[in-house]
């Protein structure tokens, strides 16, 4: 009852974001998505998910998006909102398409799912011995995966380089 | 009013997001969710310490940080090639104590390493946007 309820709020939200022709409105919307969106996470067990999606979703992008919009003149703050056809049967298209594929998929938590068959048995299984880590999150992300969390550490760091040689070029070398 | 919830909000982020970080083994979180809550932490109490940027730290400079941060994290990983293990296996940390362990501090190692690189990252742009903004008006 309490998932089904949290994703009406969520579509709500998400209509909401659409629809609205205040954008200052429309970010605080979607950082109202991003915290049903961690609730939901949090019901569904996945508290590290739901923790970045709160922290990152709810509050450092809505921060973003916010001080992003008070750089633009009063007059861009507000945005005229169109229908087009062509994309709404698109968007309906493929989200019908999703629906069809989404019945073959297995249930929610069921233990015979691929998920739970390949390697994380192994690592349930090991995390313990091998690292003394009882958060399997931690242990999969900083040592089995270990590869993938440092690209991914790479990858923030140079999106960071690339947003400061953006903001702070165009302002040119004389202006710090 | 804000500035007055900020004040009283900023050491608290500071302190949770260090049990965030050193707690990442046992409980939810970790490098990436403890660097996010820092960067926005310190960029909150810049913002209403003063009206003007001046405070703000230099993006250029909160990068280094960051570079610091992922160097750390290749660093620890590098170890495993000369002690004949794998990149990334933290066993192969010089500590002097079981496997499991050298592993378990290798993990908060980077998770330190993690948590430096996207604080830098989170504090630099939030002081990109938020000095633009300042000189303009």
């Amino acid at each position: 009852m309490l998932p089904v309820a949290l994703l009406l709020l969520l579509c709500a939200c998400a209509v909401g974001v659409l629809l609205l022709s205040d954008l200052v409105g429309a970010i605080f919307l979607l950082s109202c998505y991003s915290f049903f969106l961690a609730l939901l996470w949090t019901f569904w067990g996945a508290a590290d998910v739901a923790f970045t999606e709160a922290v990152v979703g709810a509050g450092a992008s809505t921060v973003f998006f916010l001080l992003a919009l008070f750089q633009m003149s009063p007059v861009a703050r507000t945005r005229k909102l169109r229908f087009r056809h062509g994309a709404a049967f698109l968007s309906l298209g493929a989200l019908g398409l999703l629906l069809f594929l989404g019945v073959d998929f297995p249930f929610f938590g069921a233990a015979g799912s691929p998920a739970h068959l390949h390697v994380s048995p192994a690592y349930i299984l090991r995390a313990m011995s091998q690292m003394k880590t009882p958060n399997l999150v931690t242990a999969i992300l900083a040592d089995y995966r270990g590869f993938d969390t440092l690209i991914e550490t790479a990858v923030i760091f140079t999106a960071g380089v690339a947003c400061l040689l953006i903001l702070e070029g165009k302002r040119g070398p004389s202006a710090r | 009013m804000v500035r007055q919830v900020a004040h009283l909000l900023a050491p608290w982020i500071h302190l949770g997001a260090l049990y965030v970080l050193f707690h990442g083994h046992t409980s939810p979180g970790g490098g990436f969710q403890a660097g996010v809550l820092l960067g926005a932490g310190t960029v909150l109490e810049r913002l209403v310490a003063g009206s003007s940027a001046r405070g703000m730290p230099d993006p250029g400079r909160a990068l280094r940080l960051g570079a610091v941060g992922v160097f750390l994290y290749v660093l620890l990983g590098a170890f495993g090639i000369f002690w004949g293990r794998a990149f990334l296996d933290y066993a192969g940390l010089p500590l002097a104590m079981e496997e499991a362990f050298r592993r378990y501090w290798g993990i908060l190692g980077i998770e330190i390493g993690i948590c430096l690189a996207v604080m830098a990252v989170i504090a630099s742009i939030f002081s990109s946007l938020a000095w633009d903004r300042s000189s303009s008006s």
